[in-house]
């Protein structure tokens, strides 16, 4: 499809940044503030899409996007994996807070609250991989494409 | 009260549209429309009269009086979760229409008996 | 270290790790794959020997409070132990056939992703003590089965998936709607404690309203008879192993399992469900079988058989008493032995000629040996002859139906036996007997990894009569039996024990 019209390409190149950074704040201050994982996760990949409608799907190598996607969300999918394995390796139960015990840091602060920040950390990359990747494969991609 | 009738309402209208409509997108948003309903009494259920949000912050005093915080944790779930099954099943309904050139789900019969 | 969780955790991590490393290494699926499903079979049979007592795991360390539990809880007992071994044998099974079956469709990788994912969620399903954790498992098994149903993307098996999809959401949010209401009743979604509340309570309107969504939403899950529309159309457009695990696995897990456990455990049976199911179960079974004889396409005759069967196992547990529930549970062991042995026997009928049509195979007997025995034994099972464990199972639901008082039950149960047997001869007569069609002259055996899963389950098939022996029931069966039986007591073994 081909983008849109020189006005609506500018502002959405002044706004995608502006959204990415909202993501990625509401996406470290889960642990403080509503949003977490998911919420940021959305808005990471919603900066994305926007870019792709406003300059068009004709600029946009789409194999190689969806394989770095896929990628992504293996490795975020991954990460979480073992927070919640590492708990199970240090002796004590499946998904234990390890690094609370370890070190907790002040409470209300950033650096607190042991492993929930680190699990929204790659919930938010692995939920913008997959919905940009669904995106992708749902909008862009024709029939015979190999991805 | 009433506010659980009328999600009820919303629920029945969602499964008025699965049953009735031909279109498969419209049943894939009447599909969505019966999830998110589900999804908002479960939330309305944790109201309490006189609570404030579920947050801790600097100046929570001990004792505050909050709603209940579970179902919205679990409306969160249930949230995603609905996502997934709705990315699914448009995917299928897009190759769907490449393979039998209409959108009627009354068309679409090639299994039978 | 307790290794209950890694029933979950393993084929989870396997899971993930697979999309990206199939692409840089071609044989990592198959070999990690079947490392992965044979890890939790022989985890399963260990627990089997050594894990009959109760036991709780508390996950994240959350232990309760003055009684009360914080957290998430696994629950081991003695219906999980039954049903982790049949979730887990079946799925090795399965991955062994798919080493050469999914040579035919496109993209392994792919497809051994969403298969430890469904394996993933079986097994969270039956190890889970929390009500909203058996909701979440549910969906990933549900998800990950709607994309398998539709994975060699042709238009019948699209439009299977379709049809799966939006009655399978459908069920969801009923299930879903049942929790919401459940939880504002009790105020817990731990299964033990809202069991132990619910006792204290009386029984209140909207108690029936909960069981009746409840009712619906596993049966449309687990194809009782008003709503089995979509099994014939999902269960044959699946590939094989995939058909397996649906028929012999899921529709159990989520259907019976998932019931039994809600029904029994936590509000408490009434005689109104047990006769309830007993009809449903006694419909099932005999319109399962009238609309199974007239079939031509070989699957959909075996998706209509599930039906007939899953009826027998819902009339034995429906009886109520202890030894219906013995002949329930035990059926649907069996039932999963045969079943999943007769869908691998169809998918290697199709890997070999490449069509399901019994009008078009025929003589098929000397270039395909050992299909044809297997397919043998597992009709014989299905249909219920000695000493074939279909047999014992049928006769203990009998004899529990004239014990318990109903013989027209027995009746009825009787003449699904004769027509299963029926329909089966009909199948190896037109797939195997008869003269040889020209066209399937170049038709050679299917390869070994194919024939290793099906000489496996007939094995299982043959021996698994023996399980009625007083020691060894006593050590598989008695303890799953017990659980159903004493019902209520589970809130005093999770929470006492």
């Amino acid at each position: 499809m081909k983008g849109m019209t020189l006005i609506v390409k500018c502002i959405s190149q002044l706004m995608a940044p502006s959204i990415f950074l909202l993501g990625v704040y509401v996406v470290l201050h889960g642990h403080l503030t509503p949003g977490g994982g998911f919420a940021g996760g959305v808005l990471i990949a919603g900066s994305f899409v926007l870019l792709i409608l406003a300059f068009g799907s004709d600029e946009v190598r789409s194999q190689i996007l969806n394989w770095n996607a896929t990628a992504f969300e293996s490795v975020g999918l991954f990460v979480f994996w073992f927070l919640a394995f590492w708990g199970l390796i240090r002796g004590t139960y499946y998904f234990t807070n390890v690094i609370t015990k370890v070190n907790p840091g002040l409470p209300y602060h950033l650096f607190s609250a042991g492993i929930i920040p680190l699990c929204n950390l790659a919930i938010g990359i692995e939920v913008a991989a997959a919905l940009f990747s669904i995106f992708i494969c749902l909008a862009i991609l024709k029939v015979g494409d190999r991805i | 009260m009433i506010v659980f009738v009328m999600a009820i309402v919303l629920f029945l209208i969602g499964l008025y549209g699965v049953l009735v409509k031909r279109n498969v997108f419209k049943i894939l948003i009447a599909l969505s429309i019966i999830e998110y309903s589900v999804n908002l009494l479960f939330a309305l259920i944790g109201y309490r009269r006189g609570g404030t949000v579920p947050i801790l912050t600097e100046g929570t005093k001990a004792g505050t009086f909050f709603v209940d915080p579970i179902p919205q944790a679990l409306v969160l779930t249930a949230i995603v979760i609905g996502l997934g099954t709705t990315a699914l099943l448009a995917a299928v309904a897009v190759r769907l229409y490449e393979k039998y050139d209409t959108y009627d789900v009354r068309k679409i019969r090639k299994l039978r008996g | 270290m307790n290794w209950l969780p890694l029933f979950v955790a393993v084929p989870l991590g396997i899971a993930f790790l697979t999309p990206v490393l199939a692409k840089l290494w071609k044989g990592f699926p198959d070999i990690v794959g079947n490392l992965a499903t044979g890890f939790l079979c022989l985890l399963s049979l260990w627990y089997l020997r050594f894990g009959q007592t109760t036991s709780v795991y508390y996950v994240g360390g959350w232990e309760p409070l003055n009684g009360m539990p914080l957290g998430i809880c696994m629950v081991l007992d003695g219906l999980t132990v039954l049903m982790l071994l049949v979730v887990n044998v079946i799925g090795f099974l399965s991955t062994l056939y798919s080493i050469s079956y999914m040579e035919h469709y496109t993209d392994k990788g792919k497809y051994y992703t969403l298969f430890l994912l469904m394996t993933t969620g079986l097994n969270g399903i039956v190890i889970s003590g929390d009500l909203f954790n058996i909701f979440v498992f549910f969906e990933i098994t549900a998800i990950s089965s709607y994309a398998l149903v539709a994975f060699g993307v042709e238009a019948e098996e699209l439009e299977a998936s379709f049809k799966y999809q939006v009655l399978g959401g459908l069920a969801s949010s009923f299930i879903l709607l049942g929790i919401a209401l459940f939880y504002h009743l009790t105020g817990t979604l731990n299964l033990a404690d809202a069991s132990k509340v619910l006792t204290g309570k009386s029984a209140s309107p909207v108690l029936y309203f909960i069981g009746v969504l409840f009712f619906i939403g596993f049966g449309l899950k687990g194809a009782f008879m008003p709503f089995h529309a979509w099994l014939p159309d999902a269960h044959p457009s699946a590939p094989a192993p995939i058909s397996a695990m649906l028929s012999g696995v899921m529709i159990k897990v989520l259907g019976v399992y998932a019931m039994c456990r809600v029904f029994f455990n936590v509000i408490g049976m009434t005689p109104v469900i047990l006769t309830t199911l007993m009809v449903l179960g006694t419909v099932s079974m005999v319109l399962g079988v009238f609309l199974a004889v007239g079939q031509w396409d070989l699957k959909r005759l075996l998706a209509y058989h599930s039906i007939s069967q899953m009826g027998y196992i819902v009339l034995g547990i429906g009886l109520g008493t202890p030894l219906g529930i013995l002949g329930g549970l035990f059926h649907l062991m069996n039932h999963t032995v045969f079943k999943s042995l007769l869908f691998l026997n169809a998918g290697s009928l199709e890997f070999a000629t490449g069509t399901r049509n019994l009008k078009r195979m025929g003589g098929l007997k000397d270039k395909m040996p050992i299909t044809h025995f297997t397919t043998l034994i597992a009709s014989f099972s299905i249909a219920g002859l000695p000493p074939f464990n279909g047999f014992w199972s049928k006769l203990l639901i009998v004899m529990a139906c004239i014990q318990a008082g109903h013989p027209v039950y027995a009746v009825w149960a009787i003449l699904g036996s004769l027509l299963t047997l029926a329909s089966f001869m009909k199948v190896m007569r037109y797939a195997f007997g008869g003269e040889g069609k020209t066209v399937w002259e170049h038709v050679r055996e299917v390869p070994s990894w194919m024939c290793l899963a099906m000489i496996v389950l007939v094995v299982l098939s043959t021996t698994m009569g023996l399980l009625l022996i007083p020691s060894l029931k006593a050590a598989v069966l008695d303890p799953a039996v017990r659980v159903l039986s004493d019902g209520l007591s589970y809130a005093a073994n999770v929470l006492g024990g």
